[in-house]
């Protein structure tokens, strides 16, 4: 997920209308030929694999599937997993829209070196993500010592992987934003401005609605990354069952101890995140792009 | 945001001033990149510091380390090239041809942004293992992909993918199909007009789609760990070697190799963006 990939853009639009048929007359094989190809490659790495998670987890029936779903670990891992979400996706939908405004409402120097360190937590490895706030956190961290003082417990605890799951995710919003922002230009804010309307009053009347499907899609992207993060998490967890394990983690755990079957229950409802998270961006993405031509006229 | 040099309290005062002046959202930013991403940095690079360049060396270098980045990157690099290649195929097919199920391939071509990491691993550990659906084909030929190199490759062909295709897609979209009609009318064949024509202008964006899905598959942790059998000299992979260290309360260990692959991640930030740079002449 990168910056030059802006999925709210209505780039598939272009291809709606366009002709479908071949520039240079091609022979009709030539199309099967690579259409099957591809679709053999994807069968391969995503479309079975993908399939096989629905498989395993009703492979037994329904019955040992709602029984796994009543396991008092996997409700504590839902519970912990829902926790987290709840917390770093208002801190970084704040941070976000910040970190958007700053950069698509000013011009200064060293704007993409902003906008790339925003993004770097992207391109950190999640273990290394989770050393870092070990090596800040823990025992025998920078602020351990400290943190011991004052009786708080950051690693192997809730606070910990808070720090992981906020750390990964950062990026999401203000990348979905910042685009929105530099679109929509900044005339009807000024307006609104000059007509008397006060800071807060802007933001919520006028810059929010214009940018709501944008900022919807980072919501959904941190949403599901916070629910689905594993590595920086399971470095900082400690991963003890019952009391720091994440729907994730769970899902290592039973699959290590042989639990297939309820690892695949477990999964199966990431597996529906994952799914919803599809079907919700394809909605944004045809709003944006209903949305783009009427736009366009003035 | 350039602060000067502020010695004299006049200045001081400036800096003050200017800082009371910075609106909300500046300072909402600055300050949480700060504490969420700058000192999390900063501790990790003077930890690695404080260990000394022999020792540093000494650990960055060991054989187990060498084995590990050698199954990280060189896996890394061969599968991203060849999701360059079937990222090209797949984008090409998704823009170019109407087929039944064109769109449900283009929404799932996003599967494994979404789909969380544990989740990846399972199922291809399960599929790729020799009693599953693929394993058990490959399994009379002798190859064996689950708890092997060959499971990590899986693991990053699944994850680099969309990289690619996603990359690709727009630029295949903007291209102009009259220079394919003309480079065909002046009597270019199928191949050239390919060769020539089509791929040059495309080249940018591949080596970016390649080198994006190369640096995600470098440090992907969580499918990967599921689907290898993670043992050294084998199919451990640097992160997966964090990981132990950590978990054996090695510190200096984990940090000198955390620290590398920090700094291969923020070199190769630096080369994506000069590739993007690149593309961008391509663009009108």
């Amino acid at each position: 997920m990168n910056s030059r990939v802006k999925p709210i853009e209505p780039f598939s639009a272009a291809s709606e209308g366009a002709a479908k048929v071949p520039a240079t007359p091609q022979p009709r094989w030539v199309k099967w030929v690579l259409v099957g190809t591809a679709i053999a490659y994807l069968a391969l790495i995503l479309f079975v694999p993908a399939l096989n998670v629905f498989v395993q987890a009703f492979s037994e029936g329904v019955g040992p599937f709602l029984s796994n779903l009543t396991d008092p670990d996997f409700i504590n891992a839902v519970r912990l997993t829902l926790i987290i979400t709840l917390i770093v996706v208002p801190i970084n939908t704040v941070f976000g829209l910040c970190a958007a405004w700053a950069i698509a409402r000013n011009q200064f120097p060293g704007r993409t070196l902003l906008i790339s360190l925003i993004d770097l937590p992207f391109s950190i490895s999640p273990v290394v993500a989770g050393l870092m706030i070990v090596l800040l956190y823990g025992q025998r961290g920078w602020f351990g010592p400290l943190l011991e003082s004052m009786n708080l417990k950051v690693i192997f605890a809730l606070p910990g992987m808070v720090f992981a799951t906020a750390f990964v995710t950062l990026p999401f919003v203000a990348r979905e934003v910042i685009p929105v922002l530099e679109e929509i230009g900044r005339d009807q804010e000024e307006a609104a401005k000059t007509l008397g309307s006060g800071d807060w009053q802007t933001f919520w009347r006028v810059t929010l609605p214009n940018i709501r499907w944008g900022l919807l899609y980072g919501l959904i992207l941190t949403s599901a990354r916070a629910m689905g993060e594993f590595g920086a998490v399971a470095v900082v967890s400690g991963n003890i069952i019952g009391k720091t394990q994440t729907l994730p983690l769970f899902v290592e755990e039973a699959y290590k101890q042989y639990q297939t079957q309820a690892a695949f229950s477990a999964a199966i409802l990431l597996g529906l995140l994952a799914v919803i998270t599809l079907i919700l961006k394809e909605i944004v993405e045809r709003r944006t792009r209903i949305k783009a031509p009427r736009e366009s006229l003035d | 945001m350039t602060f000067s040099q502020t010695s004299d309290p006049s200045s001081w005062q400036r800096l003050r001033d200017r800082i009371s002046h910075i609106s909300l959202p500046w300072r909402v930013t600055w300050i949480y990149l700060s504490i969420m991403l700058f000192l999390p940095t900063i501790a990790l690079l003077l930890r690695a510091s404080t260990t000394g360049p022999a020792r540093f060396w000494e650990i960055a270098t060991s054989d187990i380390a060498l084995s590990a980045y050698n199954v990280t990157f060189v896996t890394a690099l061969v599968t991203a090239l060849i999701n360059g290649v079937f990222g090209l195929l797949i984008a090409w097919v998704l823009v170019r041809y109407e087929f039944p199920g064109r769109r449900i391939m283009d929404a799932v071509i996003d599967l494994p942004f979404a789909l969380p990491t544990a989740v990846a691993g399972l199922t291809l550990a399960t599929v790729y293992s020799p009693n599953g659906w693929i394993g058990s084909l490959l399994a009379p030929l002798g190859i064996r992909v689950s708890f092997t190199r060959l499971g990590v490759a899986v693991a990053m062909l699944f994850i680099s993918l969309p990289f690619v295709v996603r990359t690709l897609q727009p630029v295949l979209q903007e291209m102009e199909r009259e220079i394919e009609e003309a480079a065909w009318s002046l009597g270019a064949s199928q191949w050239q007009t390919f060769w020539r024509v089509l791929l040059p202008p495309l080249v940018p964006a591949m080596l970016t789609g390649v080198a994006l899905g190369f640096s995600r598959a470098v440090g992907e942790y969580g499918s990967i760990v599921i689907v290898a059998g993670n043992i050294p000299f084998q199919d451990l992979i640097a992160p997966v070697l964090v990981f132990q260290r950590l978990e054996q309360f090695d510190y200096v260990g984990a940090t000198v190799i955390g620290t590398v692959m920090l700094v291969v991640s923020l070199l190769l930030l630096l080369g994506i963006n000069l590739l993007q740079a690149w593309g961008r002449r391509y663009e009108f």
